[in-house]
């Protein structure tokens, strides 16, 4: 399909699922995705409450394999790659020179040399640019499966047992009940490889499933036909935001960019400085330069949210800009990420939100906003 | 989705139902549907003088927000308390108790009819 502008918008495998559930689509990132089936509350509350299926193939997928496999990772990202276990995953931010955000990255450790990288879509480009030249001098390879890779995501309370319950689906050694949160198993469903992360992003336990996209309609109904009876429903990227932005998890583009350092978002975790040098290291260890904002959550009252972009203040002075934000659905009031003066950035500090003209009393909040009870 | 015959329609996606110089004001179901759920409206208040095009209201769902545009100029005489108390009505029944303001109207807008807007939404 091709738009008003002349770009051409690519759909998703399950496209004609989505239409033939009814979907609103959104263009994202050059894709048309399912924004929502319903309602943007009835699936929040169904992931929280029970579950919900994402069709997030759009996401890129990078392979990389080789006999320095490990070095180079641990080169080309911010975390210590080299050492995780077979089957382990690590959150990972790919850098620039100036300690910036290329994307953020989910690295999976798929084999003794070999990894699979999760890119955002929107980023493929860069995110594989960055990597292709980065390993000129390591003896190691690449490829660009993301046209072959679907992934959908199942995430909520009763993600498990929707899993256990899939017919069809063979794991190897591991027990689906071993598989531990950031951990990674390979499986078949109907003979096809498919790769099940205990990962996901909306702040609750789930799993995220990659397979040949020739595969994808067949799993997702027969993950629906699973996890229909125990509540789970379809989702879209319209609850998938909200769902994140509770649980303060960041979004490219939003919380992440190109000239705002790791530690200001609140990632310093992410990024391993005794594993040798690493391309952004120098400026990583520089740091930001002094006063230089932070990411904060922030709390308000009433049903009138801070959006991307309003500015904040405190009293007349301009202290910070809003990334994230809207009314929460789980909690009922306002929430939002946004950079402030690390001067206001402390937990309980009253600022106000400029809402579009009017004032709004917001209060500084520590991150996330919500947290999954553990089993 | 079928758009009620009786109503005049505007390309900033409202409706109007005109009794003699007073319209109500809402927006479209196509609109609400585009917004997402309605989790809050912002309406202005009674005796308020608008002018035509001007932003009188907001819609906000929990992905974006809407603004609701003065369709003509005019004065505010009545608005809807039980759609700020409950907005999710503005999903559930756009057009019936979904409705938004009332106004009296100083010069009669040029509308469209259920038609031309179906037309205009592709719908």
């Amino acid at each position: 399909m091709v738009d008003s502008l002349g770009t051409t918008s690519r759909q998703t495998p399950l496209h004609s699922l989505h239409e033939a559930l009814g979907a609103s689509f959104t263009d994202f990132a050059g894709w048309q995705m399912p924004v929502r089936y319903t309602s943007d509350l009835a699936e929040h509350h169904a992931v929280r409450d029970t579950a919900g299926l994402f069709d997030v193939s759009h996401m890129a997928e990078f392979e990389v394999s080789g006999p320095q496999v490990g070095e180079f990772l641990d080169y080309a990202v911010s975390s210590w790659l080299s050492p995780i276990e077979l089957g382990q995953a690590k959150y990972s931010l790919l850098l620039n020179e100036s300690g910036g955000v290329i994307d953020d990255l989910i690295v999976y450790r798929t084999g003794p040399f070999q990894y699979f990288v999760v890119a955002n879509a929107g980023n493929r480009e860069p995110a594989w640019t960055a990597l292709k030249q980065r390993a000129q001098d390591f003896d190691v390879e690449l490829h660009d499966v993301s046209d072959q890779t679907a992934l959908l995501a199942l995430q909520g309370p009763k993600a498990y047992e929707t899993l256990m319950r899939v017919f069809g689906l063979e794991v190897g050694k591991t027990p689906l009940s071993e598989l531990k949160y950031y951990r990674a198993i390979p499986a078949r469903f109907e003979g096809e490889p498919v790769l099940i992360g205990r990962t996901g992003y909306t702040g609750e336990d789930g799993f995220e499933l990659f397979i040949d996209v020739s595969h994808a309609v067949p799993l997702w109904q027969a993950l629906m036909n699973a996890g229909g009876p125990l509540g789970l429903v379809p989702a879209g990227l319209a609850c998938r935001d909200t769902l994140r932005l509770e649980a303060g998890m960041p979004l490219y583009g939003h919380e992440l960019n190109a000239t705002t350092l790791p530690v200001q978002a609140g990632l310093g975790r992410a990024v391993s400085l005794v594993k040798g040098n690493f391309v952004g290291r120098d400026a990583v260890v520089e740091g930001p330069g002094f006063g230089a904002p932070v990411l904060v959550g922030l709390i308000g009252d009433g049903r009138r949210a801070p959006r991307a972009d309003y500015r904040i203040f405190s009293g007349d002075v301009p202290v910070g800009v809003v990334t994230s934000g809207a009314l929460s659905p789980t909690l009922g009031y306002p929430i939002a990420m946004a950079f402030v003066d690390p001067e206001f950035a402390e937990s309980g500090q009253g600022l106000e939100v400029d809402v579009r003209g009017t004032r709004l009393p917001v209060v500084v909040a520590d991150l996330p906003f919500y947290q999954r009870k553990k089993n | 989705m079928s758009l009620p015959n009786d109503l005049g329609y505007t390309a900033e996606h409202e409706w109007l139902r005109m009794d003699g110089d007073e319209a109500t004001v809402g927006i479209t179901a196509y609109a609400a549907e585009k917004l997402g759920d309605v989790v809050y409206v912002d309406l202005p208040k009674v005796g308020q003088k608008v002018t035509a095009g001007s932003v009188v209201g907001e819609i906000e769902s929990t992905k974006s927000v809407g603004e609701l545009f003065a369709p003509a100029s005019g004065t505010i005489t009545g608005v809807n308390d039980s759609v700020v108390a409950s907005p999710e009505l503005v999903n559930h029944d756009a057009f019936g108790q979904g409705w938004l303001i009332k106004m009296t109207i100083d010069e009669a807008p040029q509308l469209l009819t259920a038609d031309e807007y179906a037309a205009l939404t592709g719908e």
